[in-house]
């Protein structure tokens, strides 16, 4: 679950590093680590195959660049090849000249096309637009009721009449024109895409309403039948635009590559939660390094965020940098991590992690007793670690229920890194041998200049052999 | 944009150096990571099919209720297939194996969700074979590769685990999983096999968060005519299903079907509480008997990670699979099972109450493989 795919090319990578440049064989066994990354994110067989061939020549080219770090090139590649797929036009809203502007929603079960039509009400109307919902799911108990709830959270008007799917459409359309409302957003059944019948009446839906916009919801965890549906409704109802959801999830989402190969229609929205804020206009770079499973940097950022407080996080960064950063402050913020989701999750998330982290299957209760070992230890042993010796230490161990070896251990560890960290910050400071800025992220005031975060290499302090995690791609701006 | 640059350093440190610490002291000691789960016990003997003709008939809800179709689940999965007859036909096609032959019976497998690394392994052992010259007819071939997922399914406990409890004690059923993949539904069509079985029910709404979900629980109640238990919007689950195992009990009723809000497994704080609802199911007078895991068979290789990670949190008896009357294959329950030991107990093929069935790995193999 945590592959990644720099991680995978490593291999090959440091296999050919001598050789100065990778041939085309080498790039073909690159290939193929690169297909099984996309199939194992559910791209589509199919799709695979293609996005394959194309990035195959990118590579090629890469290769050919004499590129210091070919593996970052082909990585690259990949990345640039995906997220131009999943990207291209965005889907810009254009109201209709005679409103209502209509929006038909349709997917399969489950998808969350409920929730997500209430999310698109809650977004038109931050847009100053009076949006009218009209639940045509007359299918699943309940449909109409969770509409309306959703509708009355949102302060959206929703209509329904019990009789059939296709004159409450009409019906709720004639109704938004009477009340002057300039946005409808029709909610269907779900159905499944081989269901003839079921095809049949969305297509009715759609003549009765004649919608501006189609919108494909597409659950993020969707496997190979993805293409099958999306090419099913496509040919039916010609969509718009796709809206990915439950995003928030940690499915790759290999799908919406899928679909957007598949029908060419921009992925518009993404569905990041089950809170109907909790959407957002959909980001291609981000998509494309989950797929790869490089990581969702800025997912992690943002989780980050949210666990941390700016104030916190600045004070703890300042005291990292400046070696300063005791075990009570590591406790604290570990402690608030928690809050971030399941380690696994995180760990999911992180680009370049060394494998054999990646794949020591680490659980939260796993951190359990370096919590408890520094619990134990008094705010003077947690800020002066050194001063910890015998007594000390049988104290503590006895406390967190750990050997003294446990104790030795952790607070060595802590001291190289603290030492590592303090190296870092001193890394851009002038008269060192500091690595120049690189790429695009601005830097923040606070941090040492030169300070670089793009040919980061970090070693975990007592691992012996783990590469340097390697450069942080896609950060923004 | 500064300070997020520093979020994710800290964030990115302190997560390193927590998981460094804890390798380390793994490699140390030898501590081998978690034992995958036992595989399931011989069969017992198979529970006799249900009548898939059972229609639906109480409904005041304006809702389409049609009879589901008779057949086979083969024949009512039958539309499902054409898509599929290229890559298995194309083997079949030529006189001898090829290399093509394998490409794509990979395809076949990629496309019904098996995944990569399972059919890497099943396609290899096929390879060795043929290479021995142990098979040499492209039927041969297919054969042996049905042949051996087969094997590979057989010899589970499928049967839904009830116990005859003492007076006053009540089974409890849990349905877990992840958003949208037709927990409710699946309880609405249980809980009248289960009362045409002659037990009796009482469904308890423990999901309190999605807007109207109690209302569509009840709707699922009265068409089988069973009792319900729910809280208000927002209640807290464990009090809803505690106080529904405490009425089951008090009135006799044998078996309570608890549903749950969908949830995703990266939420920790909601894994938290469905670890709540499951140890208060148990407080009083209910036994959890079963706790079954809701895939929707569109899922791809996420389907993995959700049984990995519902099972650590609720223990998980068993998979439903639903939504198996559309095109996707479902083959991710091929992962879950070998893999994690989690047995497939029952299929979902349509949204009206008579449309579960028991699973049968034979007939679900054959399907995947369109024979």
């Amino acid at each position: 679950m945590f592959d990644n795919l720099s991680n995978r090319l490593e291999g090959i990578i440091t296999k050919v590093r001598g050789k100065g440049r990778l041939t085309e064989a080498d790039v073909d066994e690159m290939m193929k680590e690169i297909r099984t990354a996309l199939l194992e994110a559910d791209v589509n067989v199919a799709v695979v195959r293609s996005v394959c061939n194309r990035i195959r020549e990118h590579a090629i080219g890469a290769t050919r660049s004499k590129a210091l770090d070919p593996g970052q090139q082909v990585v690259k590649a990949v990345n640039d090849e995906l997220t131009r797929a999943l990207g291209g036009e965005t889907l810009a809203i254009t109201y209709a000249a005679k409103p209502p502007t209509v929006v038909l929603m349709a997917g399969l079960q489950g998808s969350g096309k409920t929730t997500a039509s209430a999310k698109l009400g809650k977004w038109f109307k931050a847009q100053g637009r009076n949006p009218l919902m009209i639940g045509a799911d007359l299918q699943r108990p309940a449909a109409v009721e969770q509409l309306r709830t959703l509708g009355r959270q949102i302060d959206v008007p929703v209509f329904s009449d019990p009789e059939d799917p296709i004159l409450t459409a009409a019906a709720g359309l004639e109704e938004a024109k009477r009340l002057g409302r300039d946005v409808v957003i029709v909610d269907t059944a779900g159905r499944l895409s081989i269901d003839a019948e079921m095809m049949e009446q969305v297509r009715l839906i759609s003549g009765a309403v004649d919608p501006d916009y189609t919108f494909l919801v597409v659950d993020a965890m969707t496997g190979q039948d993805a293409v099958q549906t999306a090419e099913a409704f496509h040919n039916t109802l010609q969509i718009d635009g796709v809206i990915m959801s439950k995003m928030d999830g940690d499915a790759r989402g290999g799908a919406a590559l899928s679909v957007k190969e598949v029908i060419g229609r921009p992925i518009a929205f993404a569905s990041t939660g089950e809170k109907l804020e909790e959407f957002e206009q959909f980001h291609p770079d981000r998509m494309a390094s989950r797929i790869l499973g490089m990581g969702d940097m800025l997912t992690l950022i943002e989780q980050a965020e949210k666990a941390f407080t700016e104030e916190q996080a600045e004070a703890a960064a300042t005291k990292l940098m400046e070696g300063q950063f005791t075990l009570d402050d590591f406790l604290e913020q570990m402690q608030a991590l928690k809050k971030m989701g399941p380690l696994g999750g995180l760990m999911g998330m992180m680009p370049g992690m060394p494998k054999e982290l990646k794949d020591a299957k680490i659980e939260d209760d796993d951190l359990k007793p370096i919590e408890a070992i520094i619990t134990s230890m008094t705010t003077e042993e947690r800020t002066f670690p050194n001063i910890i010796q015998g007594t000390r230490r049988a104290r503590i161990a006895a406390g967190s229920g750990t050997t003294v070896a446990d104790v030795n251990r952790l607070v060595k560890q802590f001291g190289e890194m603290q030492k590592m960290m303090k190296k870092m910050g001193m890394a851009g400071k002038p008269g060192k041998k500091g690595k120049k800025g690189r790429g695009g992220a601005k830097l923040p005031k606070g941090l040492p200049a030169g300070f670089d975060i793009e040919q980061g290499g970090m070693e975990i302090p007592g691992l012996p052999g783990t590469p340097g995690m390697p450069g942080i791609p896609g950060l923004p701006r | 944009m500064g300070i997020e640059i520093i979020f994710l350093i800290l964030a990115v440190l302190v997560i390193a150096f927590g998981v460094g610490v804890v390798v380390l002291n793994r490699r140390r000691e030898g501590v081998q990571p978690p034992s995958q789960r036992t595989a399931g016990q011989p069969a017992a003997p198979p529970r006799p099919a249900d009548d898939p003709s059972t229609g639906d008939t109480l409904v005041q809800e304006p809702a389409v209720a049609e009879e589901p179709p008779a057949g086979t689940l083969r024949e009512r999965l039958a539309k499902a297939r054409s898509t599929f007859a290229g890559a298995i036909s194309g083997v079949l096609s030529r006189s001898a194996i090829t290399d093509e032959s394998f490409d794509e019976l990979e395809e076949a497998l990629l496309r019904a969700d098996i995944g990569v690394n399972i059919a890497d392994e099943l396609l290899g052992g096929l390879r060795t074979r043929v290479k021995d010259k142990e098979i040499t007819e492209p039927a041969a071939l297919l054969d042996a590769l049905d042949a051996e997922m087969k094997s590979r399914l057989a010899g589970s406990e499928r049967s839904l685990n009830f116990e005859t409890l003492d007076e006053g004690a009540t089974n409890v059923w849990m349905f877990v999983g992840v958003n949208g993949v037709g927990k409710t539904t699946t309880i609405g069509k249980l809980a009248k096999q289960q009362v045409d079985a002659g037990r009796t029910v009482l469904l308890a709404a423990g999901d309190t968060f999605r807007a109207a979900a109690a209302e569509q629980l009840t709707t699922w109640a009265e068409r089988s005519d069973v009792e319900i238990v729910r809280g208000a919007d927002g209640a807290d689950p464990s009090s809803v299903i505690f106080d529904g195992v405490e009425k089951a009990a008090s009135k006799n009723i044998e078996l309570v079907m608890a549903d749950t809000a969908g949830r995703l497994h990266t939420k920790s704080n909601l894994m938290d509480e469905l670890a709540k609802v499951r140890r208060v199911a148990e407080k009083g007078a209910g036994k959890v008997t079963e706790t079954l895991l809701v895939i929707d068979a569109t899922t791809g290789q996420n389907g993995l990670t959700q049984a990995r990670e519902f099972g650590e949190v609720t223990d998980v008896t068993g998979v439903v699979l639903t939504k198996l009357d559309g095109s996707a294959k479902g083959g991710i329950v091929f992962a879950i099972e070998t893999e994690l030991g989690i047995p497939v107990k029952l299929v979902g093929i349509g949204e009206t109450i008579g449309d579960l069935v028991d699973f049968d790995p034979d007939e679900f193999v054959s399907a995947l493989l369109e024979r």
